[in-house]
């Protein structure tokens, strides 16, 4: 019961900032005018604000962004004991400098080494803590430049790439991390430049406890749906995550921005409608899932009477719930709990909520811009249904578009069927894993979905150091990031060019229950199809067997 | 099935030139390490400037405990007498020696603080079973208890390996050996158990728990009234 109410009051916050934060949103995209602080960020930069760019000249702005991101957080680990607060943690290694680079600029975070004792503190805040912004922000400034696309008629300009992730940043993440930050030290988190504290145990024996600044990264870890820890345990270990009302700001902080952008697109098509039906799609998959992995947890005995292995006191098992089905239906990937001492159906649960392409309600941005182009391929379905031109938001939708929408579709299940299937071809990857038979291929299962999905929660028991997986999975994140990009930025500048045509009779109305239903059942239908067989294997083996 | 869509009017994208790809990469790089400095060195910079601030300082350096430990931080601890145990225990730990065969059993004794994380063994794996068996016996030994009556928290490790936290249930049957052992009665050390638990936030949120470092932080302090926290000489004053 107290678990019930404890998910009531995450909604009620979440439907309090909704309109607020979502209209913020909304005028910060819109806006004709500048701060001082980003007309200063522009004047160094030597960027117009006021010009705006094609499609074509958009996505290069966001590709050598991201690009430039990748090689600065790759010589920062690889020079870091030339930067202060390295302590003895040494170079990172080649292999782990790659991924963990790719991992944090694509905002999937998935970490192949241990955090603590990998990287020191000018690293976590000058290199990941600086991608966990703009990761964020590039995913919010794509989802816009798609929603102009609907917007604008006649033109081929969708704004500028660098006002959006700067607006992004200085406008709706840096202030709302930076009140959370303080927030979380106030309920225990630490933020400490220390490499760690002496402590004298009851019985008189000492232990070194890492230390880390953490409260600065907790907070936009979770906002922008990022997910790597400063700690290897996650938002698991203490430190990040102390108490339940730390848990309670994390886990809504991971949902508010996602969930916030369907008003903000509402409002920029200028018809709520549009957004809540959307919303509707999210929110109706989320509680699903809900149901089925706490459900799940919550009956599996196992051998100590209750499924408690990987999950901590303080949570129990409907805040571990909570948590696990909102991060994996948010790009985000923290985790409060361990993933892959789950039951088989409750992981199988967190494993499908990345199978239905992160949007429910996704990452910051690319949920929005996941479930748009979900919704494009369900408006095309029903129009293949009745024999007539498929219409979105006063948008005729030609060849090239759904061909772009496809494609978006297409990548993540490609990566994540492909990479499972290379990796479970090599008899090395029988030793990686911690546990065998189905839970072993839900292991690797879970590893490419994470990739490919940007999430970076894992079933953690594999070992992920080989040479294999850190480019493999390095490309599924790449891949699984840009591929669905650059196909959403050429159909946002295709739709942009596009007349606006009014609804005419037959017309499929958008925007309504039915639309949402619509949608939900494309988004079921196609991980069904794509998944089941491989499903079959892992998660719905281990249970039923 | 093309035919049902309209042809497409315009041209596509166009292409992008050399000159625009260098500007855009330029701007790129310029971007980058402007966002660099304002969102990693000065934002940091000033969350941990606010740290500073009283009320959240000791929080922002680890909840260090005057006694030693942290009030965060779960290690279990050891007796230099395992016949004579004085001291409430944390979780199993994937960080303590977890081994089969660890004595006294995988994951219970002292974790390695300077790490963290879980056993990652699926919920139904046999290691996992063999591990609670292992851990069922002894804690069931140490506390001379009926094996079926040890609870779900002790016999399986934490996400942390540094949970701090015990359910109430496993708190409760460890208070007659605590009392045993140190001479306090049973009724204070039920005490000391209360003052260290807290319910659920607002009564809704979280679970139901008993802060390990602190409750034997309290045992140190109620033991050695003179001299109240020093952990080292704890264990010459243990026995009454």
């Amino acid at each position: 019961m107290a678990g019930v109410l404890q998910v009531l009051v995450l909604l009620v916050l979440l439907a309090a900032v909704w309109r607020p934060l979502g209209d913020w949103m909304a005028r910060v995209h819109t806006d004709e005018r500048d701060w001082r602080l980003e007309l200063g960020i522009y004047r160094l930069v030597g960027v117009d604000p006021r010009s705006e760019q094609r499609a074509s000249t958009y996505a290069v702005a966001i590709l050598a962004f991201s690009f430039a991101g990748i090689v600065l957080l790759y010589l920062l680990q690889r020079l870091q004991t030339l930067l202060p607060w390295s302590f003895d943690r040494g170079t990172v290694e080649p292999g782990i400098a790659f991924n963990t680079a790719i991992s944090f600029v694509t905002n999937t975070n998935w970490q192949s080494y241990v955090p603590e004792t990998t990287l020191g503190h000018a690293v976590q805040m000058a290199g990941l803590t600086v991608q966990n912004f703009v990761s964020a922000a590039v995913g919010m400034a794509v989802a816009v430049a798609l929603v102009r696309g609907f917007v604008r008629s006649r033109t081929d300009r969708l704004g500028n790439a660098w006002v959006d992730i700067v607006r992004g940043c200085t406008r709706v993440l840096l202030p709302i991390a930076g009140v959370a930050a303080v927030a979380l030290v106030a309920t225990g988190v630490v933020m400490s430049l220390r490499a760690g504290v002496d402590v004298v145990g009851p019985d008189g024996r000492p232990s070194t406890i890492a230390l880390a600044p953490t409260a600065s990264q907790e907070s936009i870890k979770e906002l922008g749906t990022n997910g790597g820890g400063i700690f290897n345990a996650n938002s698991a270990h203490p430190f990040e995550n102390p108490n339940p009302v730390s848990n309670l700001l994390e886990t809504f902080l991971l949902l508010v921005i996602p969930v916030s952008l369907t008003r903000t697109f509402g409002r920029m098509v200028g018809s709520m409608r549009q957004g809540v039906s959307l919303l509707a799609v999210m929110a109706g998959l989320w509680g699903a899932m809900l149901a089925v992995i706490w459900t799940a947890e919550a009956r599996t005995a196992s051998f100590a009477g209750a499924n408690l292995e990987g999950k901590e006191t303080r949570f129990g098992i409907p805040a571990s719930a909570l948590w696990a089905n909102a991060t994996t239906g948010t790009s985000t990937g923290a985790v409060n709990s361990m993933h892959d001492s789950f039951s088989a159906f409750g992981g199988g649960g967190a494993l499908v909520n990345m199978l239905f392409s992160e949007m429910t309600p996704g990452g910051v941005g690319t949920g929005l811009y996941s479930i748009l182009v979900v919704a494009i391929v369900a408006v095309f379905l029903a129009g293949l249904m009745v024999g007539r031109t498929p219409e979105y938001l006063g948008k005729r939708l030609g060849r090239r578009e759904v061909t772009c929408a496809v494609v978006v579709v297409l990548t993540m299940p490609a990566l994540v069927l492909g990479g499972t299937g290379l990796a479970i071809a090599l008899p090395s990857t029988r030793d990686a894993m911690t546990n065998s038979g189905p839970h072993g291929l839900s292991e690797v299962l879970y590893a490419y979905a994470s990739a490919a999905n940007n999430n970076g929660s894992a079933f953690a028991g594999l070992t992920v150091t080989s040479g294999f997986f850190q480019t493999t999975l390095g490309i599924a994140m790449l891949l699984g990031r840009f591929l669905p990009i650059v196909a959403v930025l050429a159909l946002a500048g295709l739709l942009a060019r596009r007349p606006r045509v009014e609804p005419r009779p037959g017309t499929l109305s958008t925007g309504t229950p039915l639309f949402s239903v619509l949608v939900a059942g494309t988004v079921v239908l196609v991980a069904t199809i794509t998944f089941l067989p491989a499903l079959a294997l892992s998660p719905l083996a281990e249970g039923l067997t | 099935m093309t035919t049902l869509l309209e042809p497409d009017t315009e041209s596509g994208t166009s292409a992008v030139t050399g000159a625009q790809l260098r500007r855009q990469a330029g701007a790129a790089i310029r971007v980058l390490l402007v966002l660099t400095v304002l969102l990693g060195v000065v934002y940091p910079a000033a969350i941990w400037g606010l740290s500073r601030l009283p009320g959240l300082h000791g929080n922002a350096e680890g909840s260090v405990m005057p006694s030693g430990g942290s009030s965060l931080i779960g290690i279990d601890p050891v007796p230099a007498d395992p016949a004579a145990d004085p001291w409430f225990h944390t979780r199993p730990s994937a960080s303590a020696p977890d081994d089969p065969g660890s004595v006294p059993a995988p994951g219970l004794g002292p974790a390695d603080a300077t790490t963290s994380g879980g056993s990652n063994l699926g919920g139904d794996a046999e290691d996992l079973g063999a591990a609670v068996a292992e851990r069922r016996a002894a804690i069931a030994a140490r506390e001379g208890i009926d094996p079926a009556a040890v609870p779900p928290d002790a016999l399986t490790a934490s996400a942390s390996g540094l949970d701090p936290h015990i359910g109430l249930e496993y708190a409760a049957l460890q208070v007659p050996r605590v009392a045993r052992v140190s001479g306090l009665g049973e009724d204070r050390v039920r005490a000391l158990v209360a003052d260290a638990t807290d319910g659920r936030v607002l009564g809704v949120l979280g679970e139901p728990r008993v802060t390990v470092p602190e409750l034997n932080a309290a045992l140190v302090s109620a033991l050695t009234p003179t001299a109240p926290g020093v952990g080292e000489e704890c264990g010459c004053t243990m026995r009454r």
